[in-house]
């Protein structure tokens, strides 16, 4: 079943056309993810998805995404709520300042008007254990989100995105900035988050698509090369340009 | 620290040149400072002996039996500056927000250029104005606005002429706006782009998103602000004294005339009629240095006390 259906996404800096008419198709429970060099349009892409692009001055954007059917980009659709609805973890761990690791979990579902004590205690700890942090930080909830190591940092910010509960979960290369140790961890989890969510990724690292997604998008300068299960895309790539990229002679 | 070096990096002569002069030039800064507490103790200290530390306490204030008392002048600087502040500190920081966060950034550049513009106006012109445009505006459309609305309390009774405190208050408020402004909009400008849109990605309003990522890691920014805006309202001199009414009478209203430390010292110094009255003036500027001294520390301690220790 689709969960996220995008239909000639074209997006745009300026006069600078980053994204060329690209259509794909994400099946629910399932982890895709987005290869490409450097500039090539994989994170200003999966920011049309969840409308975040469109904060960035002279930013443009044209085509449809379909999140379970509705249009995201139509008519009177707010991005308020798609926001709430498609999940974002970012490069670098972005914890709030000033802000306790218990307030950073339950930030999103205060946005949702959600105050009752016993339910946001319960629900930041399943947030914190999915995200494979809780023992780490059950004795220091209260400390500032800040005081965390990077890696601990980027998996409480995978765990205050699961909070809001989104069926999508975009990820822009979540792990280029950790070191390998909480790399493996964080695509263990993201291995579990597969039952429950629909994950999209962008990385750098084509081992790691290889290691845990089950489709592979390669991107050049904005288009589409080549999409399909990871199995094909990295043993067996039909376009010529996919393989020189994943063996490495190109890119 | 420099003593402990290796050796040969001393032997460069520019280095040692450098050092030296470094080393004088920070030393005057610290040696001015004293040297002006001193001598201000010296021309205070008849003063000081005279009437001690119950200068502070009296509110008499007599040229001619040489009575004087700084208590009203100490109450009017503190009542006007934190009036402006009250006005002012809402004002910058909405007007710092919607500069960084919500105006297109080219109109945003041009707005802020006009603040800090605010802060080019002598003082002198501030004062002009004031008396021609402020006070009567303030006695016509203000004090009666706030006498039907806010009448039954003490503070807003009384007749107005104008000049007075309220007056004072709202240009101080206007001349630090700038300052403040200025200030938050540095504090709002270290914020990264990605705390931001982390917030949006939540699902975030703007306005929410104003309050978790901008808002709440600037307090310490924002009080940084407020505290410099009050440096610069307890000692303005010159606007505040065209606009006040200068008299060291004290009064409840907002509206009566009064006076503060700065303005009385630039109204008498060049008419003071003795030694006593010279003296008594010197004492109201060392208890200003020494209030500014005392909000500038307690500002730096809720400073170092609200950055987050890593």
């Amino acid at each position: 079943m689709s969960v996220l259906k995008v239909e000639n996404l074209n997006a745009w800096f300026g006069d600078n056309h980053v994204v060329k008419n690209i259509s794909l198709d994400y099946k629910a429970n399932t982890i895709s993810a987005i290869i490409g060099p450097s500039g090539c349009g994989k994170s200003t892409f999966v920011r049309c998805l969840n409308r975040i692009h469109e904060e960035v001055p002279s930013a443009k954007v044209s085509g449809a995404v379909y999140l379970q059917g509705k249009n995201i980009y139509g008519p009177g659709v707010d991005a308020v709520t798609i926001r709430k609805n498609i999940g974002m973890v970012f490069q670098k761990p972005t914890p709030f300042p000033a802000m306790s690791v218990l307030d950073n979990v339950l930030v999103g579902l205060r946005f949702q008007g959600m105050c009752k004590k016993t339910t946001l205690m319960e629900i930041a700890e399943a947030c914190l254990k999915k995200a494979a942090l809780w023992d780490e930080v059950k004795d220091k909830l209260n400390q500032p989100g800040t005081s965390l190591s990077g890696g601990q940092q980027q998996r409480l910010c995978i765990a205050r995105t699961l909070a809001v509960n989104p069926p999508v979960l975009l990820m822009d290369e979540p792990t280029s900035a950790l070191d390998p140790i909480s790399t493996a961890k964080i695509e263990e989890l993201m291995d579990n988050l597969k039952n429950e969510y629909t994950v999209i990724i962008v990385t750098h690292n084509m081992q790691q698509a290889a290691r845990i997604a089950d489709y592979t998008s390669f991107f050049i300068l904005g288009d589409l090369i080549e999409h399909g299960p990871s199995s094909e895309i990295f043993t067996n790539p039909k376009n010529k340009k996919t393989e020189d990229y994943v063996t490495g002679r190109f890119g | 620290m420099l003593e402990s070096l290796p050796c040969r990096r001393m032997q460069n002569r520019q280095d040692l040149i450098t050092l030296w002069l470094m080393r004088w030039l920070a030393a005057m800064i610290v040696l001015l400072l004293i040297l002006l507490v001193i001598l201000l103790c010296k021309l205070a200290l008849p003063a000081i002996s005279k009437f001690g530390l119950g200068f502070i306490l009296s509110d008499t204030w007599n040229p001619i039996t040489e009575e004087f008392g700084a208590f009203p002048f100490i109450i009017g600087t503190l009542i006007t500056s934190f009036m402006a502040l009250l006005m002012a500190a809402p004002l910058s920081v909405s007007v710092a927000l919607f500069i960084c966060e919500i105006c297109p950034k080219q109109l945003g550049r041009l707005l802020g250029t006009f603040v800090e513009m605010i802060a080019a106006v002598p003082s002198i012109v501030f004062g002009l104005w004031g008396i021609f445009s402020l006070a009567p505006w303030v006695q016509n459309v203000v004090t009666p606005f706030l006498k039907n609305t806010l009448g039954f309390l003490p503070f807003f009774q009384g007749p107005s002429y104008g000049i007075g405190v309220l007056t004072a208050s709202l240009i101080l408020s206007i001349m630090i706006t700038p300052t403040i402004c200025t200030f938050c909009r540095e504090v709002f400008n270290t914020i990264p782009s990605q705390t931001k849109e982390a917030a949006l990605a939540l699902g975030a309003t703007r306005f929410e998103m104003i309050k978790i990522a901008i808002l709440k890691p600037s307090y310490s920014g924002m009080i940084a602000g407020i505290v410099l805006g009050l440096g610069r309202a307890l000692g303005e001199t010159m606007a505040v004294a065209m606009v006040i009414g200068n008299t060291s009478r004290l009064s409840l209203s907002i509206f009566a005339p009064g006076s503060t430390m700065a303005s009385v010292i630039a109204n008498e110094y060049a008419e003071a009629s003795n030694a006593i009255h010279l003296a008594s003036l010197g004492y109201i500027a060392l208890l200003l240095l020494a209030i500014t001294l005392i909000i500038n520390s307690f500002a730096r301690f809720i400073i170092w006390k609200w950055t987050p220790k890593i």
